[in-house]
């Protein structure tokens, strides 16, 4: 089973009648997002590019939703690096929703069954259940496609090896899975293993979190990849999401280097001056696309984050391949969303 | 003890509910104290009980208790 399916051109005509029924949805129950798209004179898209998008930050500034307060059933929240927090309302139907969709991209890889699992964290994240922090919250979401979980990390955040070499002698010669964050896996898991000849051959590793801490310390993501080789982990896949865009996930495919769509996501890259769409090899700002937000104006969102797109329909699994590169400096993002301020 | 009974007791210790607190009627998004976290435990404790082991998109699916009841019989487990 695969999410991975639709050539670029079949996912375009797919999605964009499902994103413009999108539009005109959020239009007629989400006032602020009626507004914005009327202030930009919007009418009609004729390709996903021409669909209309906010920028990620205005979350954090309006309350957007297209669904009555009684039929919040979860909100969710992001605290940014500037300490601003978003907030995303899902209702039963898209909380629900959400989780089938990120179970049946993750399957792609991982199938059927719940894996035993490593998670590179500490238990320590889940102290306090009314709230956890984003990290938390993704470590618990993953911890679904696993079982006989171990944490890596006791309660003070060192690595717990007498419980890596249990797990290991228990279930290291079948396939397993591994999560974390890109920079505990480098730090805690990768070195270790090093050090002391820990198998990881059988393990499927997912990993998410940025590059930024390990590119400080100079290691790029093909020498991360090639050095968790050396200790016998060639299943590695980095995705990449947001809490704004909940359940869609861009997978790193099998043979590394890019992240690809599901079937029910795409990407956009924008020059960020001219917000024109950028032809693959021309880094610019990334635009993510989704069919799953149905209960918040979120299916066409502009990031702050540097993408570029390698190719389209010539990788592992059909549709866009691209990287994340890193942030926009501040500075430049921040004319973008000011402008939607004003006109909401 | 009954597969029904063992079955209300793994949700009883999962959701760390009373003894006798019913719990047929529970379903997940209804319910304050079954949240994900005791989700994950409500699988372990069944899949203990039971000895059975649950694939991934029938852990998302067991959103009450008539499912789990449903669920469990498609791995053999006739829960009555």
């Amino acid at each position: 089973m695969s999410v991975f399916t639709l050539s670029q051109a079949a996912k375009e005509e797919v999605l964009l009648k499902e994103l413009a029924g999108l539009t005109a949805h959020h239009r007629a129950n989400c006032e602020p997002y009626d507004r914005i798209l009327s202030a930009s004179g919007f009418t009609e898209a004729a390709s996903i590019a021409d669909l209309p998008w906010l920028p990620v930050r205005l979350f954090k500034t309006l309350e957007l939703k297209s669904i009555p307060d009684d039929e919040v059933f979860k909100t969710l929240t992001s605290s940014g690096t500037t300490g601003d927090v978003s907030r995303i309302y899902l209702d039963k139907a898209a909380a629900a929703e959400q989780q089938r969709r990120l179970a049946a991209t993750v399957q792609t890889v991982l199938g059927p069954k719940r894996l035993p699992m490593i998670l590179v964290d500490t238990r320590a994240m889940l102290k306090d259940r009314t709230s956890f922090s984003a990290r938390g919250a993704g470590v618990l979401g993953m911890s679904t496609f696993g079982r006989d979980h171990v944490w890596a990390l006791d309660m003070e955040g060192e690595v717990d090896l007498t419980a890596l070499r249990g797990f290991l002698e228990k279930h290291g010669d079948r396939p397993f899975l591994i999560f974390g964050f890109t920079f505990l896996v480098w730090l805690h898991l990768y070195e270790v293993a090093l050090r002391h000849g820990l198998d990881l051959s059988n393990g499927i590793l997912i990993h998410s979190g940025g590059w930024k801490k390990l590119i400080d310390q100079a290691v790029s993501p093909d020498e991360f990849r090639a050095r968790l080789a050396s200790v016998g982990l060639t299943k590695v896949h980095n995705y990449y999401g947001m809490v704004e865009q909940i359940g869609t996930i861009f997978l790193e495919g099998p043979s590394g280097g890019s992240l690809y769509c599901p079937d029910f996501a795409d990407v956009v890259v924008r020059d960020p001056q001219t917000w024109a769409e950028l032809p693959p090899g021309k880094p610019g700002l990334l635009e993510v696309i989704s069919t799953l937000p149905t209960s918040y104006p979120g299916h066409v969102l502009l990031t702050e984050d540097l993408g570029v797109v390698h190719g389209i329909d010539d990788g592992d699994w059909p549709g866009k391949r691209f990287s994340v590169l890193g942030r926009l400096p501040r500075a430049e993002a921040r004319g973008c969303s000011d402008t939607y301020r004003e006109a909401a | 003890m009954s597969e029904l009974q063992k079955l209300r007791d793994a949700f009883r210790s999962a959701l760390d509910l009373p003894a006798d607190a019913p719990v047929d009627d529970l379903r997940y998004q209804d319910n304050e104290k079954w949240d994900s976290l005791a989700h994950m435990s409500l699988v372990a404790a069944i899949e203990d009980e039971f000895s059975v082991m649950i694939d991934t998109d029938d852990v998302i699916n067991m959103s009450s208790f008539t499912e789990a009841v449903r669920i469990l019989g498609k791995y053999g487990v006739d829960v009555k």
